[in-house]
């Protein structure tokens, strides 16, 4: 029961005390009217170099952008404790690790799968984009093994923020990272054969693939192979967090460097 | 000439500040790169060796504008941070001449990000970018970087007293990358959006830019630039006079 309260109660409240973009005078600029742009630039991009279709550009990059929110939010409800002075004190207290640290993760699933669900709405209104009525819960599924996958991933930025200063410098490479690999933009098969040995093995690749073809009008029976594996790949993600999270706590302990900043 | 001295000390005072944080320089290097990479990769998945010149060129300047967009957007912010902003109100030199420099070293970042993209797009993809006209890159360079370190000075007085002006800086990014025609030609976009575009500096430099590289005409787009740069510093001074007035009146000044 205590476990729970500490999933539920804690993974809120850190939330809300932590994710500094929750003010609405960040949220809306950095999560809100970013992607759009984000999605209209790629989309003339393609038309002037005169590649895919604008529906290639709104949902990989509508999905892509949840990369902001996963990364950033998780780094700063690990990492922004150290700041706020209360490191210290979570990690001498005696609550369980796993659902701490793992209760941190769900509001920013949430609000991930919600940015990348309105920047795919909004993408696809303003350039004119059919969603099929039949693909709307299909991609919404998709869209929240996406944001859970990279969720994964911030677990692990968030354990290095334990470790190191510049954690939005480190935000910012690794969205930029998933940008190029992960086929948001440029089809995977285009890319050279490291490069598509890499994105078979990051968040989002697969999420994307299953997300277009839902677009055009596939079942979701057939692209449950995809969903499958960007939920294991989450899955990974967020064991190898949980892990650092630990080694680094430790190491923390070890060279008392919980607290540089 | 003691104005003179006073931008030229704070631009390289600023400068160096910014050089030596890896958020104002190693990411402002970085993030236009990742753009870069992704454009070229669409642009040769295209086969036009000429979209990949131009992609090349809009690439080195998107940077200046990464550069300047977070980092003007934010500079106030930056000195309530440090606990500079009063002395520097009170000072009695006038708060624009100390501001000005702040919006010039963002821009000035942009080199960094400039260069990188340049060698980026060379040794990685291939892109020899031509420069027909030296003469006239060597003045369209410095206008651009003058015009938009300007328009980085406007946005810092605009958002004075914004407490998160650095997220309406960043949320500037993509739109300017677009409409200023650095990666898509402005003949591309909606009919509203150019005339919104001919009053962006950024546009006038990226064209002086493309017209010294391939040898067409640049000096209007240079004399646009430094036209553009003028409006927005007159505008900044007013408008630096007004928000101080403001914030002395409410006692807004630290936000506090």
């Amino acid at each position: 029961m205590t476990s729970l309260r500490i999933f539920a109660v804690g993974g809120l409240i850190s939330y809300r005390a932590l994710f500094y973009w929750l003010s609405f005078w960040i949220f809306v600029p950095s999560l809100v009217i970013a992607p759009i742009f984000q999605i209209l630039l790629f989309a003339y991009i393609g038309r002037s170099a005169g590649l895919e279709s604008d529906q290639f550009y709104v949902v990989g990059n509508a999905i892509q952008y949840a990369a902001i929110p996963c990364l950033f939010a998780m780094t700063q409800l690990i990492g922004g404790e150290k700041y706020q002075n209360t490191l210290g004190a979570i990690l001498v207290s005696p609550a369980p690790r796993l659902p701490l640290f793992f209760g941190r993760v769900v509001p920013v699933v949430g609000n991930a799968a919600f940015v990348a669900a309105f920047s795919l709405t909004t993408g696809s209104l303003i350039l004119g984009v059919h969603i099929p009525g039949s693909a709307i819960l299909p991609l919404a599924l998709v869209i929240l093994v996406a944001a859970f996958s990279c969720t994964g991933l911030g677990l692990i930025n968030a354990a290095l923020a334990l470790r190191i200063r510049e954690n939005a410098v480190l935000s910012n490479v690794l969205f930029g990272f998933l940008l190029i690999f992960t086929g948001a933009n440029i089809p995977v098969s285009e890319l050279p054969g490291w490069m598509q040995a890499v994105s078979e093995r990051i968040p989002f690749t697969h999420a994307i693939e299953a997300a277009r073809e839902l677009v055009d009008g596939a079942a979701l029976s057939s692209v449950l192979d995809l969903i499958g594996t960007e939920l294991l790949i989450g899955c990974v993600y967020l064991v190898a967090g949980y892990l650092c999270l630990r080694f680094f706590e430790w190491q923390g302990r070890r060279h008392a460097t919980l607290e540089r900043s | 000439m003691r104005i003179a001295r006073l931008l030229g000390i704070g631009w390289l005072f600023q400068f160096k500040q910014m050089s030596r944080s890896s958020f104002d320089s190693f990411l402002a290097i970085c993030w236009p790169i990742f753009f870069a990479t992704v454009a070229f990769f669409m642009f040769r998945q295209g086969g036009k060796p000429d979209a990949l010149i131009y992609a090349g060129l809009g690439a080195a300047v998107m940077g200046i504008w990464t550069a300047t967009s977070v980092a003007a957007g934010s500079a106030l912010q930056r000195e309530r941070w440090h606990g500079t902003l009063e002395l520097l109100v009170a000072a009695p030199t006038h708060f624009s001449v100390v501001l000005l420099p702040i919006g010039l070293a963002t821009a000035s970042i942009g080199v960094y990000c400039m260069i990188a993209t340049i060698l980026w797009g060379r040794f990685v993809f291939g892109i020899d970018l031509p420069v027909d006209e030296p003469l006239s890159m060597a003045l369209a360079i410095p206008a651009t970087l003058l015009s938009i370190g300007a328009l980085g000075f406007l946005i810092a007085v605009a958002f004075a007293r914004f407490r998160y002006a650095w997220a309406i800086g960043s949320m500037t990014e993509y739109p300017i990358w677009l409409i200023c025609g650095f990666l898509v030609p402005l003949t591309l976009l909606p009919n509203w959006v150019p005339p919104i575009s001919w009053v962006l500096a950024p546009t006038w430099g990226m064209n002086a830019i493309r017209e010294s590289s391939t040898g067409g005409t640049p000096l209007p787009d240079i004399a646009m630039c430094f036209a553009l740069g003028s409006v927005y510093v007159f505008l900044g001074v007013i408008g630096t006079e007004a928000v101080l007035r403001a914030a002395r009146a409410k006692a807004s000044l630290s936000l506090t």
